[in-house]
């Protein structure tokens, strides 16, 4: 297996913006799952770090021109933790961040999974039902290749996730046509719905199954933003393999009541428990937090 | 008594089907990791032998239920609708159907009213892709009471079955004493001028759309088509020999589900004017049960208007 490319270091500034705004997409994710009344906030806090790394440093992107011709694009393929990806798309500025608070509302553009029908600017593809995302990220790869462009594709997976057939199809698409741009991150929580992902159905040795379908794989602590910044970077010009990320995560990351629990990739969240949540967080630092439209506090 | 005031119609499948593992050890349940949603936790807590958690692969789940079944078993895979039926659809076609195995499909989330989740965990295509395999017989219960009778009812027939179930909590009004017949509707209320043909979770707004036209002075006949296949040819062919015009109600899209099948049957044998209620050629969205069942015009009011329309077209 490879290891990252140790080489790389973030400023320290650099690297404080960073832990801020991952601090800041948790604080979203759970007001905003609160005033939904409902949501999966588990595995969008353990994935924290990678959407402050791809959004606010890795990613050639522009929330003032989110078509801009050769950008970087992002799939999420397990589009139940989209209140992290809604977050980090408010806090880099494509939309006003008090419209988190409409997430799962009807009428709302942030649907409780992503819709591209909804966000066209935004989602690159819809996501909820598993397993789809990496063959759709794939297209987007090849197309770049052909269009000779230098845009990269990054994708995230859920552990659970890997047991999607179609995965294994679309992990071999993307080995089999050398698709060097394509990074896939996959969210080791070790977590699913109906429990441990071992007792459900064991997706290991992931790292050596990967490499043996051919894929450049690289195994991080997922909450580690310098060496999540560091995954991300290109692999080095003469490996022509996809990356794979295996970023081993923690479900629920940062909120006491919520760590390592499966209950709670998903279901109802009280006021009372977000209120929890979020002096157990920490202070906003950085960024404001989430307020209605009239200025008033949320939570 | 079964269930009474208001009931998750998921329930009354749960309940038999704790009763059909205690009574029968070849009676098997899968889940795809969605173990605690589709309610078979407690037969899998109780009968662990007779349980395989499957993880999340649906396709893989189904053709694992063909071989249990080919061997034997009376094989109940769950998961949600949206699953079942679509991601998972040619390995229900080819190993399930075309096969014959013994499978009863446990599908919940089954129509709209799922919640926050929105348009990508609706279901509002699965009886018109299940209804169009020859040979799956497709079973919508109206109630937790009419869910259990009929998860009893599907595993005591051979073949493959499609039990469709409602997420939200929904009244109960069908008699718990009645055994569920396979393929044979039933009629709720007597009426002459306008038949309404319901099914699943749109049966009791039906009723409540009946009550309100017999104040408009319209006679209303309300049948709770519980099995959409095979379709009880008799009673909608009498409902429109007798009323002359008819309305189709489903938690469903307008294409291809009840409306479709009772369409297909008047256009051969007894040309009738239509209404259609149930979601039109659109996805759905995020939101409350109730708001979306009004957004999208699944609502007795709705119902109701249709039935003056139909009238009117006689
Ligand atoms: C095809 C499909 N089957 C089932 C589901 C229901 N579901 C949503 S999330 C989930 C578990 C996902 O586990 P994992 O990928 O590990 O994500 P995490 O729980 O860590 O957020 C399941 C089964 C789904 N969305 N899509």
């Amino acid at each position: 297996m490879n290891s990252t490319a140790t080489s790389f270091v973030l400023s320290p500034e650099r690297r404080d913006q960073l832990h801020q705004a991952a601090h800041q997409i948790r604080r979203d994710i759970i007001t905003a799952i609160a005033v939904a009344g409902d949501g999966h906030p588990g595995g969008a806090l353990g994935a924290a770090e990678l959407f402050a790394a791809l959004y606010f440093e890795v990613m050639h992107h522009n929330p003032r021109e989110p078509q801009m011709p050769g950008r970087d694009r992002f799939v999420l393929s397990n589009g139940h933790i989209c209140a992290g990806l809604y977050s980090a798309l408010a806090r880099a500025g494509y939309f006003p961040v008090a419209e988190l608070l409409t997430h799962r509302k009807i009428g709302s553009r942030l649907q409780g999974h992503p819709a591209r029908t909804h966000l066209p600017d935004m989602v690159e593809t819809s996501s909820g039902p598993l397993g789809q995302g990496l063959s759709v990220a794939n297209g987007l790869a090849l197309a770049a290749r052909l269009d000779g462009v230098q845009s990269r594709v990054f994708a995230l997976l859920g552990d659970g996730e890997m047991q999607e057939g179609q995965v294994w199809e679309a992990v071999m698409t993307a080995a089999h046509y050398k698709l060097q741009n394509l990074t896939m991150f996959v969210s080791y929580n070790r977590l699913q719905i109906d429990g441990a992902v071992e007792d459900v159905m064991g997706i290991d040795p992931l790292a050596a199954k990967l490499e043996s379908f051919q894929w450049r794989v690289v195994e991080i602590d997922g909450h580690d933003i310098e060496a999540v910044v560091a995954a991300a970077q290109p692999a080095p010009t003469e490996d022509h393999r996809p990356t794979a990320v295996i970023l081993r995560t923690v479900m629920g990351k940062g909120v006491s009541f919520m760590e390592d629990k499966a209950a709670w990739h998903g279901g109802k969240l009280s006021m009372e428990q977000a209120q929890q949540a979020l002096s157990g967080l920490g202070p906003a630092i950085g960024f404001d937090d989430i307020r209605h439209m009239d200025g008033t506090n949320v939570i | 008594m079964l269930f009474s005031g208001s009931a998750d119609i998921r329930e009354g499948f749960a309940k038999a089907l704790m009763e059909l593992g205690e009574s029968n050890p070849n009676v098997v349940a899968m889940s795809a990791d969605l173990a605690g949603s589709s309610k078979v936790q407690a037969f899998a807590d109780t009968f662990p032998d007779q349980f395989f958690q499957m993880g999340i692969s649906e396709g893989d789940m189904m053709g694992t239920a063909a071989g249990l079944a080919l061997a034997g078993k009376i094989v109940f895979p769950t998961t949600f609708a949206v699953f079942a039926a679509s991601l998972a659809n040619q390995a229900v076609r080819l190993s399930i159907v075309y096969n014959q195995a013994n499978v009863k499909i446990a599908a919940g989330h089954g129509g709209i009213t799922v919640g926050g989740d929105g348009a990508t965990h609706q279901a509002f295509e699965d009886i018109a892709l299940m209804r169009v395999l020859p040979g799956l017989t497709v079973v919508v219960p109206a109630d937790a009471n009419e869910a259990y009778h009929a998860t009893l009812a599907v595993a005591a027939m051979h073949g493959p079955v499609y039990l469709r179930l409602a997420r939200s909590p929904h009244p109960v009004f069908t008699d718990p004493t009645k055994a569920f017949q396979i393929g044979k509707a039933e009629v709720l209320r007597e009426g002459a001028d306008v038949g309404i043909i319901a099914t699943g979770t749109m049966v009791v707004r039906a009723l409540q759309a009946a009550e309100a036209l017999a104040k408009d002075g319209i006679s209303a006949r309300v049948i709770n088509m519980h099995t959409i296949k095979p379709l009880d040819t008799e009673c909608v062919l009498s409902c429109a020999v007798d009323c002359k015009a008819v309305v189709t109600a489903e938690e469903h899209s307008v294409i291809g589900g009840l409306g479709g099948a009772v369409a297909e049957l008047l256009a051969q044998k007894q040309p009738t004017p239509i209404e259609f209620v149930g979601v039109q050629d659109t996805f759905g969205e995020s939101g409350e049960p109730e708001e979306i069942l009004t957004k999208y015009g699944l609502s007795a009011d709705k119902i109701r208007e249709a039935a003056v329309t139909a009238v009117q077209r006689k």
